[in-house]
């Protein structure tokens, strides 16, 4: 049971691996990142956790409690708010696409010109 | 054979491979739930007496790892100035604006309210990151979404004009370049880049954190501003998707 989170992590990846690969729409795929993207965040915040433990903030903390690993908490907390950024430009990339080659799907844009 | 069951045939046995070396290396991870590592736990119970912050990730996100977050933002003002420049550039100016107005009272008047409590909400969010749960990266990101809501319940005419893009674009400059010139001022101070040079205060005061809180606080201020232009560079976009109403609706 211990290593169940990670499993969990390791299929949310590969789904998310899958959705790109096999991806017939620009904005599928961006979003199919963000899911692989989420697998990365389960596997910091497993890796972090402390059985019985609680939050790594020493204010209003209850003594004798231990707390959870803070570096892979920061780890992931800088990283979801850059994700959001990411699939921003991802999702302006796709627009671009539509409007310069009239599609949304990753092989027909290969075969536009210019 | 098209190239997308060409991409999904070479997938199959590449991805067994990964699958493969991803769950032994995910497997053989520290068992859930066990005690943290050394550095974590070194973390854990000297920091407060290093650096009289009470909120630790804090504490790493803008001190022990400074430089790493330093690179983070980085990340995220090169997306998006690539949002704005990529979505900026291809847009047809049409000149006049399509006027959109909510059209029920309730999302009008429920997300007026909301506007000044989202506000105040990513406001504190950020003003306490370094004591209790938060930060300048969350607070950032909810004060942005006050920005939507003047959209949401007034008009895209008076998002734009409370939000103008002048003072969005410096602010997210000014945000990162802050961020840099607290790295650049401890170095004047004959410190190491980004080392905290400032005193560390009271523990658990608002006034504690020196240069964390100045990292803290530069930080919200790009993470709001890059949400607030992405939200503006979309919306455009939209909105010119949206049909001019007739000036009969207009009136009511």
């Amino acid at each position: 049971m211990s290593v169940y989170p990670y499993v969990v992590a390791g299929v949310l990846f590969l789904a998310g691996l899958y959705g790109v690969v096999s991806s017939r729409n620009y904005i599928h795929a961006a979003v199919c990142l963000t899911v692989m993207q989420s697998g990365t965040y389960v596997a910091l915040i497993a890796l972090g956790a402390v059985s019985g433990g609680q939050a790594p903030i020493t204010k209003g903390a209850q003594p004798g409690k231990p707390m959870a690993d803070p570096v892979v908490q920061a780890l992931t907390l800088t990283d979801v708010v850059v994700s959001v950024v990411a699939l921003a430009l991802m999702l302006a990339l796709a627009q671009q696409s539509r409007r310069r080659g009239g599609t949304l799907d990753p092989d027909e844009l290969a075969r536009v010109r210019g | 054979m098209s190239r997308r069951r060409l991409r999904l045939l070479l997938f199959v046995p590449v991805a067994a491979v990964l699958a493969g070396v991803l769950m032994w290396g995910l497997v053989g991870l520290p068992s859930f739930g066990s005690p943290p590592h050394a550095y974590a736990a070194y973390l854990l119970k000297h920091e407060v007496g290093q650096r009289h912050v009470t909120n630790i990730p804090s504490a790493i996100v803008f001190d022990y790892r400074g430089w790493d977050t330093l690179g983070e933002e980085l990340i995220l003002f090169t997306s998006v100035m690539g949002t704005a420049l990529l979505l900026r550039r291809g847009r047809e100016d049409t000149g006049e604006r399509p006027r959109d107005k909510a059209a029920s009272a309730a999302v009008r008047h429920a997300g007026a309210f909301l506007v000044p409590v989202v506000l105040l909400l990513g406001i504190w969010t950020v003003s306490y990151g370094y004591l209790t749960p938060g930060g300048g990266f969350q607070g950032g990101l909810i004060c942005s979404g006050a920005a939507l809501f003047l959209w949401i319940a007034g008009s895209y005419r008076l998002h734009r004009g409370l939000t103008p893009t002048p003072l969005v674009d410096a602010a997210e400059g000014s945000g990162a370049a802050a961020y840099i010139a607290t790295g650049l001022a401890a170095l004047a101070a004959g410190q190491a880049f980004l080392a905290g040079f400032l005193p560390s205060g009271t523990v658990g005061s608002l006034l504690s954190g020196g240069t964390i809180a100045l990292l803290n606080w530069a930080t919200g201020l790009e993470v709001a501003a890059a949400g607030v232009l992405i939200f503006h560079e979309f919306l455009e976009e939209y909105i010119q998707t949206v049909p001019n109403p007739s000036p009969r609706q207009e009136e009511r």
